[in-house]
């Protein structure tokens, strides 16, 4: 929430900050800027590119702020780390009052340095100065009426902590901590946590960084990194070029034959709306968690998708295309190669790009489920032992490849289709 | 006999809902080679169906259409389509555009390339083989449809509305081309319009078509496509009879306007 907070006062004041600097220096004086019309008019409104970068640089400073990150000089308060101590006072069965002390290092586990344990003397009357080791973030019962003289006593009760009196199921507290007394009169005590995240939670960038580091170089599960994301990739591709080589001539033969069109009809509609995530599980029963199963369903995600772009693109010809080229003399064969489709190219690369984000999702949604190898695999995998910074790692790669997938994709769509859209 | 006939071609198509619309009803009309034939009228009165039986995209319901002694049963090379527009092939260039119809013959490359560049200077793009179609102005993409259309050297030019998304200026000039491509080439053209003004500068023969059930209401011979081939067009408009014919035919399909209006008034 108050991260949600601070992003949308970001957004504000970058905002105004842009606005403020770039309307100092305005020198461009372009046709859009000449415009006076231009909430609602689409092709004016263009990504500023300011926006862009503070973006992205506002989710990384938020992130580093929030994870204690050193690559930044200004961060949430973090936990409290170091010392605490308290004096409680109890009285015995007998109703005699005494006072002890309580010292309590709090450290960090992940800096691995584990504190030696605070020597104290033990102090005298019946109730005997305690000490303790909490790890931050975390709350701990300090048993302090286990070494006093009768403290197993049933009326052998703590009735002030550094004077403040606490009753059973009440809490109150002390200098960067809370402690609570549970029903039957133990301590609970709580150091301040801060607003920073554990690292269990979300690590810190320079945690994921070095994880990266780390598992590029010495790999994960008996696989190389590159390996884990090469195989998911290679799924990916060859799950699509079977769904292509097997979609576009159905789709091509459901645009220009009634028959196909009539057969296929039905089976196309209805297994274009099941997800196919939804059929992992009849994959596996039936195919196994090997690879052939996979790519089996990556072959099916991309199927429909491609079958239904080409038949788009097959009717999507206009018809005074194809009687030109007949009144120029064309045969049929020769309108399909020079007319049909390259005319349904574009529908085929939107088709493609819709393809390659679908199979890149559902490769990943399958190696959750079963994979010995592949980047769904190694983040699952790392959840299971709680290596966070593994898991925003993989996210992050995955998300990355997915959109170099994508822009690979429009590149060679510019390339190849340069006429689409004109 | 050379030459293309419409021999009592009449066309109706049943629609889904049962009921049928009758958009051509005994048509005939015998056009000799060479000749340039206007076709105006109405919208809706059945010009295009009529222009895609003689391309032999669609079957007439009764009649023929026989061109130099063949009846013709479907589309084919000897006669030429120019459309609207939408027609080019995005995906070619201007060159591979306009050598289309050679290269669908089988026609050697170097020959095509020579061709191409001989339409190509005579529509007046020399020096566009290169470029894209889509980065053509309407103007010229009509122009390389018109080359494309030639280089395949058909009998029969068939022309639906070509100028008709073109601005006024660019218009203007199309029409002279029309007409200058018409006389060095000797083609017999059959063109559509809207334009009252183009049917008459462009039409030896002048069809004025009525509607429900389509028929050719009357027929004009006029003279000044001869006079455009070697005179300004706008020199045309102002000789005599012009002005004239112009009124008349504009009355005779205002007429026809009105009584399309008042029927859909009563229905
Ligand atoms: N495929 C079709 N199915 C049913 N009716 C049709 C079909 N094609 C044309 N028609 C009908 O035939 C009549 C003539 O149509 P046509 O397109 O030939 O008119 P047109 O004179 O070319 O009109 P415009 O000037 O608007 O282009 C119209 O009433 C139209 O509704
Ligand atoms: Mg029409």
């Amino acid at each position: 929430m108050t991260i949600l907070i601070i992003y949308v006062v970001i957004f504000i004041a970058a905002f105004y900050i842009v606005k403020a600097v770039s309307s100092m220096s305005k020198s461009r004086e372009d046709f859009t800027s000449l415009k006076t019309v231009t909430f609602g008019d689409e092709s004016a409104v263009t990504p500023n590119r300011a926006a862009s970068i503070i973006s992205v640089f506002a989710i990384f400073a938020i992130w580093a702020a929030f994870t204690g990150s050193k690559l930044i000089p200004f961060h949430v308060p973090g936990p409290f780390i170091g010392e605490l101590s308290f004096t409680y006072t109890a009285v015995n069965s007998l109703g005699e009052k005494d006072d002890a002390d309580v010292r309590i290092s709090v450290y960090d586990v992940q800096t691995g340095e584990i504190p030696e344990k605070i020597d104290i003397e033990l102090g005298s009357g019946f109730a005997l100065n305690d000490t303790a080791q909490i790890i931050a973030w975390r709350s701990a019962l300090i048993k302090v009426k286990k070494n006093d003289v009768g403290g197993k006593d049933k009326k052998y009760k703590i009735i002030t902590i550094n004077g403040e009196p606490i009753s059973p199921s009440s809490e109150l507290f002390i200098d960067d901590a809370r402690i609570y007394m549970t029903a039957k009169g133990t301590l609970s005590l709580t150091p301040y946590k801060g607003w920073q995240m554990q690292p269990i939670w979300l690590p810190s960038p320079e945690a994921v960084w070095s994880r990266l580091i780390k598992v590029s170089s010495e790999g994960y599960k008996n696989f190389s990194l590159f390996e884990h994301l090469g195989w998911s990739l290679l799924r990916v591709i060859v799950g699509f070029v079977a769904g292509a080589l097997i979609g576009i001539p159905l789709g091509y033969a459901m645009g220009l034959s009634g028959w196909f069109r009539g057969w296929f009809d039905p089976i196309v509609e209805f297994m274009r709306p099941v997800p196919p995530l939804a059929l992992i599980p009849l994959v596996i029963i039936w195919f196994g968690i090997g690879e052939q199963g996979k790519i089996i369903l990556l072959f099916l995600a991309s199927l429909w998708i491609m079958t239904i772009s080409a038949r788009a693109g097959v009717s999507g010809v206009n018809i005074a295309k194809i009687h030109a080229a007949y009144s120029l003399g064309a045969s049929k064969w020769q309108i399909m190669r020079l007319v049909i489709v390259p005319n349904s190219l574009p529908e085929i690369f939107t088709g493609a790009r819709v393809s390659m984000g679908v199979c890149w999702g559902t490769v990943v949604a399958a190696e959750l489920v079963a994979a010995q190898k592949g980047a769904g695999m190694m983040i699952i995998n790392a959840s299971k032992f709680q290596m966070t910074d593994l898991v925003i790692m993989g996210i992050v790669l995955i998300g990355v490849i997915g959109y170099a997938i994508d822009i690979l994709m429009r590149i060679a769509e510019n390339y190849l289709v340069p006429w689409k859209g004109k | 006999m050379k030459g293309l006939s419409i021999e009592n071609i009449s066309m109706r198509f049943d629609l889904k809902n049962g009921s049928s619309v009758q958009a051509l009803k005994d048509v005939s009309l015998d056009i000799e080679e060479g000749q340039i034939i206007t076709v105006l009228g109405p919208s809706g009165c059945g010009k295009t169906t009529l222009l895609n039986i003689v391309a032999g995209f669609l079957a007439p319901t009764e009649g023929k259409v026989v061109l130099n002694d063949q009846i013709v049963l479907g589309p084919g090379a000897e006669r030429g389509m120019v459309f609207q527009q939408g027609a080019l092939f995005e995906w070619m260039n201007v060159q591979e555009n306009v050598a289309f119809g050679p290269r669908m013959k089988g026609m050697p490359k170097a020959e095509q390339n020579k061709k191409v560049k001989h339409l190509l200077g005579v529509v007046g793009l020399a020096d566009f083989e290169d470029k894209a179609v889509y980065e053509l102005s309407g103007g010229m993409q009509q122009r390389v449809a018109l080359a494309r259309c030639l280089a395949n050297d058909p009998d029969v030019i068939l022309m639906d509305e070509p100028l008709g998304a073109l601005d006024a200026l660019t218009r203007e000039k199309m029409q002279g081309l029309v007409l200058k491509l018409w006389k060095e080439t000797g083609k017999t053209i059959l063109l559509i319009t809207h334009s009252v003004e183009e049917a008459i500068l462009l039409g030896e023969r002048l069809l004025v078509l009525a509607p429900r059930p389509g028929r050719i209401h009357k027929e004009y011979k006029l003279p000044f496509a001869e006079m455009g081939v070697n005179m300004d067009l706008r020199d045309v408009k102002k000789s005599d009879g012009y002005t004239e014919t112009r009124d008349e035919i504009l009355s005779i399909i205002w007429e026809m306007e009105e009584e399309i209006m008042g029927r859909t008034d009563d229905n």
